[in-house]
């Protein structure tokens, strides 16, 4: 049964009135919101906010880690040794094509240098692990372990070794926030690899399911075509796979039904790759009417 | 029967909206995350109502900030949630303690419907919003275990010498 603790103290002339108190603080969190809303001087107060926090954050993690390591150490000799046998089999295989990468992208260079335009090509990827800690179960959201400390910062592409995973959302001192590719707020400029074919990928809130609003009925795209990241809008690096396509349903007069799986594990991945590279440099509009040979221009358009 | 000295009060009170805090985040599997119970809300209710000048406003507004800020959400959701929740509780703790235990329960429930009513207009305002049915679970699971805090509360905080 719920009762009073023991409390001696008066009653009366102690603190500010209860409504008072009330609407001050309430009027104080409506301010936080809209400040957090609209501006982002808070993100100052968001970061120190959450380096108090990040102990909790991490103690929530640590049991997680933990048995993970103990079930590492102890793992038996057999299955070490077939992992091992996987692991050699599968790295000759991606060795194979490796030296075809190698002569791909040196080829690749040449011609981009040529346009001069190296963009697109990541720089410097930095591994990340995710935090076992659950943000919202209606949002797509994890949290990683590397923050603005790392050089992290806000809209950097994250990818896992699969494909395209997400965005940073926020950004605090030892953490970040990304954004799933899965989520309802989240979209992606994609492209298909067999027909060119270019639209947005959204969200569904959904860890296996994309959805391409925006194709028409004519649009060439089957299922199982690959979609490859566009690099429009500069947040990601273009030419990586997002997802493929898993059903094409051409009923509508105008828009067909479209879906994909991401090909990153949303739902597996302990690890992921922050990755910086430099943007394509939009062309900007030319105040001048354009030279008389369009060519270049339109190859710029298709990549 | 010995009360407990103000600051084992204090510092109960601290470390239970740290444990509240770190069962909100803790992983579940994902059939079960939806209809996580609000323990950090149901303990603040538990507290305003056994030592209103003790645990007051500031610790409920506080506890919704840092929920904010462990969830990443809009800074001040939470807060105002709970703010909102800690006062009206203050209102009715004359009468919410005389009631009986299921009553009681009856009350948490319509706390944390108006809870999560005002966490799912912010949504909303702020374009998060969710509308599936699966969000308002959490006010059945908070009220199905308010008997359960209550209980684990008295035998925290009423220890027998």
């Amino acid at each position: 049964m719920v009762e009073l603790s023991h409390d001696s103290r008066p009653i009366i002339g102690r603190g500010p009135p209860l409504t008072a108190y009330f609407l001050t603080l309430a009027a104080l969190s409506v301010g936080l919101m809209v400040a957090d809303q609209r501006y982002h001087q808070i993100d100052r107060i968001r970061e120190t906010l959450s380096t108090v926090v990040y102990p909790v954050q991490r103690a929530v993690d640590f049991p997680f880690r933990a048995t993970d390591w103990v079930t590492g150490s102890f793992a038996d000799r057999s299955r070490l040794r077939q992992e091992n046998l996987e692991l050699t089999a599968r790295l000759r295989l991606a060795n194979l094509q490796l030296q075809r990468f190698a002569v791909l992208e040196e080829e690749n260079r040449r011609l981009r240098d040529m346009r001069a335009n190296t963009a697109g090509i990541a720089e410097k990827v930095l591994v990340a692990s995710i935090l076992n800690v659950d943000l919202d179960p209606f949002r797509h959201r994890v949290l990683l372990d590397k923050g603005a400390v790392d050089g992290v910062f806000k809209g950097q592409a994250v990818l896992d070794g699969d494909g395209i995973f997400g965005q940073v959302s926020k950004v605090n001192a030892a953490t970040a926030e990304v954004i799933l590719i899965s989520d309802a707020e989240h979209a992606i400029p994609v492209q298909s690899n067999r027909s060119g074919v270019r639209t947005i990928a959204v969200g569904t809130g959904d860890q296996n399911k994309l959805s391409l609003p925006f194709v028409t009925v004519e649009s060439d795209l089957q299922q199982g075509d690959l979609l490859l990241s566009t690099g429009m809008g500069g947040v990601f690096p273009p030419g990586y796979p997002v997802a493929q396509v898993s059903k094409v349903k051409r009923a509508g007069s105008t828009f067909a039904l479209v879906e994909a799986k991401p090909t990153a594990k949303l739902d597996q991945a302990r690890e992921v790759l922050l990755v910086w590279f430099k943007a394509r440099v939009e062309p900007a509009p030319a105040t001048t009417p354009p030279p008389a040979t369009p060519a270049p221009r339109a190859q710029a358009g298709g990549e | 029967m010995r009360p407990m000295s103000m600051f084992a009060r204090r510092l109960l009170y601290w470390i239970s909206m740290a444990a509240g805090l770190v069962l909100a985040i803790v992983p579940l599997p994902s059939w079960l995350d939806p209809v996580r119970p609000d323990l950090a809300l149901l303990a603040m209710i538990y507290f305003v109502l056994t030592s209103p000048r003790i645990a007051g406003l500031g610790y409920a507004w506080l506890s919704g900030l840092f929920l904010d800020v462990l969830r990443g959400m809009v800074l001040g959701q939470h807060a105002l949630g709970f703010l909102v929740v800690g006062y009206l509780t203050h209102k009715l703790q004359l009468r919410m303690r005389m009631f009986p235990l299921v009553q009681q329960a009856v009350i948490v429930m319509l706390l944390l419907g108006l809870y999560h009513f005002l966490m799912f207009w912010i949504d909303g305002l702020t374009g998060h919003g969710f509308t599936g049915w699966v969000r308002w679970l959490p006010v059945l699971s908070g009220a199905l275990l308010w008997p359960l805090v209550v209980a684990l509360g008295d035998s925290l905080t009423r220890r027998s010498s």
